[in-house]
């Protein structure tokens, strides 16, 4: 029996061999050929951006293999110690991407790849400079999306005669006359797995912009401002007054806003009745909206305004966040593809499948697939002060304490100042 | 994969297949002429060493290298500046909240805990099932857990433990049950006082099959006649377990929870997935992997040094456990 099954195992990887070798002959030249792509989007995220490369498969024939993971940095930073990095990545943190870049493993961009003068024809120098390190550009973006956006049900609203607010104070006002009805004015969902926290970040970081302006941010995401600073404490005890003492402004209060995934994190507001009238989110959520309640209409069933000025002198910041590639290996198939994701048309793909916004100048605004997503642009191209996501930019570690701290705050507001404390003592190491 | 991908691999594959056996033959025929050239007398303390020695090659090379390495990376900071203990000074210090405390703790926890529950729960099934006529279907249903992956197990859990305000439909299982039973549902992996009770009821849920396993097929080793003995001097069947049964399983109990121990300070799976050590449920491992993912390497292989410096003393009882069960045989 043994013996069998070892001739037989012999045969067999005999005749593989075989097979590879009379199939291989043909298969050497420099035929189309394949590019692997690594980025985090699965899911309905990963059916768009499948559909935008499709049309670049069909034109070229170069096939892509794409891998989706939510652990983009980990994965990379592996895969580019193993000499085998995938020729193009969805970019990482910019720490990893900087680290990645000086250690010579990124290939540099505006050196014949992409054609530059096109590139700063149709993206503002702001989109460009984040893709440098050094004066090099090593990554570029493809779309972006807008934060503090406040998600409401205009029926909702008109039922109750709510107006919406256009100043910080009236959506105080606001929150508080909601309260007083007896619902809980606002949803906020923290889970996002093993980046739990981020949502609620969102809100730390566009009170901080708002709050005390673009070189508190700045200096704050560059680790020169500390977080025990008064600027950065005031953004947390004013997203504090927004939670309510206990949480008791937020449906269900700490233990929904911990245990709730952020895909599911506006539901409350389309349930009859409505379990909170207001919801804090990018412009990517509009896409959960609709899945995680069928039937829903933009425009009639949701619709935003921006989170309102905290401080009128720095009237008009915004806080944004955008999908930037980077190239790992250069091989001629690679360059195609970055290419042609740098092109509207790619854009186009994804943006009209709703989600995405393009950060391109040239992008045609027919393309948005509503209303909603034009006024979203506007908020994005109207802004006096756009800034990008300050979590973000920020070193790997500091981030994922940043997220780790929104969940402690959220558990229990009191605990403030140690958490700040915490947080400083991360700052202290993780810029180094 | 590209077919030329993969005709490139073929050279290095026939290397492989053939060239391992053939240098592994060569080696051990050389070695034995060269033994043979020595004076009859010192041949016995050369030899082992000649047939010993590829693996000890591979456990230097895939073993002892990389610990090696990983304490001395200790004593270095990301610049690669020697820096002495501060690395363990930052895991360590700060009791009892601070650097990898409460890490440590919640090791603590496991072995406690999920030793204890997986023991007496896979004891008390492999008692239970013990010559009952559905001993095989329930003893397969038991084991099934361990035939998920621990990261699919902790996702099927965190539907388990999911959350809705009171006076919503409960999504979750154990809210649900809650529900029908008239209590308030509760947060359960959120929440740091019973987080870490949640994470370790999912790790016993994956684990007890085993445990019920070894421990069913050492009570099937226990002499019929032995059993007989004690109920013709009268015993009951408690006293015969609580006296015959169980110090005779005693060794095996004890070699399984050595392994449940040593499970228990590498937990890493569960913890990842289920909240990432967010809500004070960290673990040494996921420590230590948080701290490799943000290139923390200094610190990281701190983290892992404390680790096997606390795996190490139990590798030694288990170790001589093992030798005196063989040395009763």
């Amino acid at each position: 029996m043994m013996g069998l099954k070892v001739g037989s195992i012999r045969a067999l990887s005999m005749l593989a061999v075989m097979a590879v070798v009379a199939c291989g002959t043909g298969g050497t030249n420099s035929g189309p050929g394949s590019v692997h792509v690594l980025a985090v989007w699965s899911g309905p995220e990963q059916a768009s951006f499948q559909a935008v490369l499709a049309p670049f498969t069909a034109q070229t024939g170069i096939k892509v293999l794409y891998e989706s993971t939510r652990d983009l940095d980990t994965i990379l930073q592996t895969r580019v110690q193993a000499g085998n990095p995938p020729e193009i990545a969805a970019a990482p943190s910019p720490s990893t991407l900087s680290k990645l870049a000086t250690a010579g493993k990124l290939v540099q961009l505006d050196n014949g790849i992409l054609d530059m003068t096109k590139m700063t024809d149709q993206y503002a120098p702001g989109w460009i400079s984040l893709g440098k390190i050094n004066g090099k550009l090593y990554q570029i973006f493809s779309w972006a999306s807008v934060k503090g956006l406040i998600w409401y049900d205009p029926k909702n609203f008109t039922a109750k005669g709510y107006q919406v607010p256009t100043t910080w104070q009236g959506m105080v006002d606001l929150q508080n006359q909601i309260k007083g009805g007896g619902t809980t004015p606002w949803c906020v969902a923290t889970e996002s797995q093993a980046a739990s926290g981020w949502p609620g970040s969102d809100w730390v970081k566009e009170i901080v912009l708002s709050q005390s302006g673009p070189t508190v941010y700045d200096s704050w995401w560059n680790g020169k401002t500390k977080w025990t600073d008064p600027a950065i404490k005031q953004a947390w005890t004013t997203w504090g007054t927004i939670l309510g003492p206990n949480d008791s402004n937020v449906y269900g209060g700490k233990n929904y806003i911990l245990a709730t995934n952020f895909v599911n994190g506006g539901d409350g507001l389309f349930k009859k009745p409505p379990k909170c009238y207001m919801h804090n989110q990018a412009s990517f959520i509009t896409a959960n909206f609709v899945t995680n309640t069928p039937g829903l209409v933009a425009g009639s069933d949701f619709q935003f305004f921006p989170l309102p000025d905290v401080n009128p002198s720095f009237a008009g910041a915004h806080v944004g966040s955008g999908d930037a590639f980077s190239m790992l290996k250069d091989t001629p198939q690679a360059r195609k593809l970055i290419q042609y994701l740098t092109t509207p048309d790619a854009q186009a793909i994804w943006v009209k499948r709703g989600g995405k916004l393009s950060p391109n100048k040239a992008f045609d605004l027919a393309n948005y697939p509503d209303d909603i997503t034009r006024a979203v642009v506007k908020v994005m191209t109207g802004a006096s002060i756009f800034d990008f996501d300050a979590g973000d930019l920020m070193p790997v570690a500091m981030r994922d304490a940043y997220w780790k701290a929104v969940l402690s705050f959220v558990a229990d507001q009191t605990k403030l100042d140690s958490i700040l404390t915490g947080l400083d003592a991360v700052q202290a190491t993780a810029y180094k | 994969m590209d077919l030329s991908q993969l005709l490139a691999d073929v050279p290095t594959l026939v290397a492989v297949i053939v060239g391992v056996p053939v240098v592994l033959a060569g080696y051990i025929v050389g070695g034995e002429y060269l033994v043979r050239l020595l004076p009859d007398k010192s041949r016995p303390s050369v030899r082992p060493w000649i047939w010993v020695g590829p693996a000890l090659a591979f456990v230097g090379f895939f073993l002892v290298y990389p610990v090696l390495g990983t304490a001395y990376k200790s004593f270095f900071d990301n610049q690669d500046n020697f820096v002495g203990l501060s690395n363990y000074a930052g895991q360590l210090g700060g009791f009892p909240s601070g650097g990898a405390w409460i890490a440590i703790r919640n090791n603590l926890y496991w072995l406690i805990l999920f030793t204890l529950l997986v023991l007496i729960f896979g004891l008390m099934f492999a008692v239970l099932t013990d010559r009952v006529p559905y001993e095989s279907p329930v003893k397969s249903l038991i084991f099934m857990p361990m035939a998920i992956s621990f990261v699919a197990l902790a996702v099927i859990w965190k539907f388990m433990y999911s959350y809705q305000p009171p006076g919503e439909p409960q999504t979750g299982t154990i809210n649900a049950i809650l529900g029908s039973l008239h209590q308030a549902p509760k947060i359960w992996i959120q929440d740091p006082n019973v987080a870490n009770q949640a994470l370790i009821v999912a790790g016993v849920w994956g684990f007890v099959g085993f445990a019920m396993v070894i421990l069913s097929a050492a009570l099937k080793g226990i002499p019929g006649d032995l059993l007989e003995a004690a109920r013709v001097d009268g015993a009951g069947e408690l006293t015969i377990f609580r006296r015959v049964i169980f110090p005779l399983m005693m060794p095996t109990i004890v070699v399984v929870g050595t392994t449940l121990v040593i499970f228990a300070l590498k937990a890493f799976d569960i913890v990842y997935v289920m909240t990432n050590g967010n809500y004070d449920t960290d673990v040494l491992a996921n420590r230590m992997f948080q701290l490799l993912k943000v290139g923390n390497n200094g610190p990281a292989s701190a983290v892992a040094i404390i680790l096997v410096a606390a795996v190490i003393p139990v590798l030694i009882f288990n170790l001589r456990q093992f030798r005196a069960v063989e040395a009763r045989r």
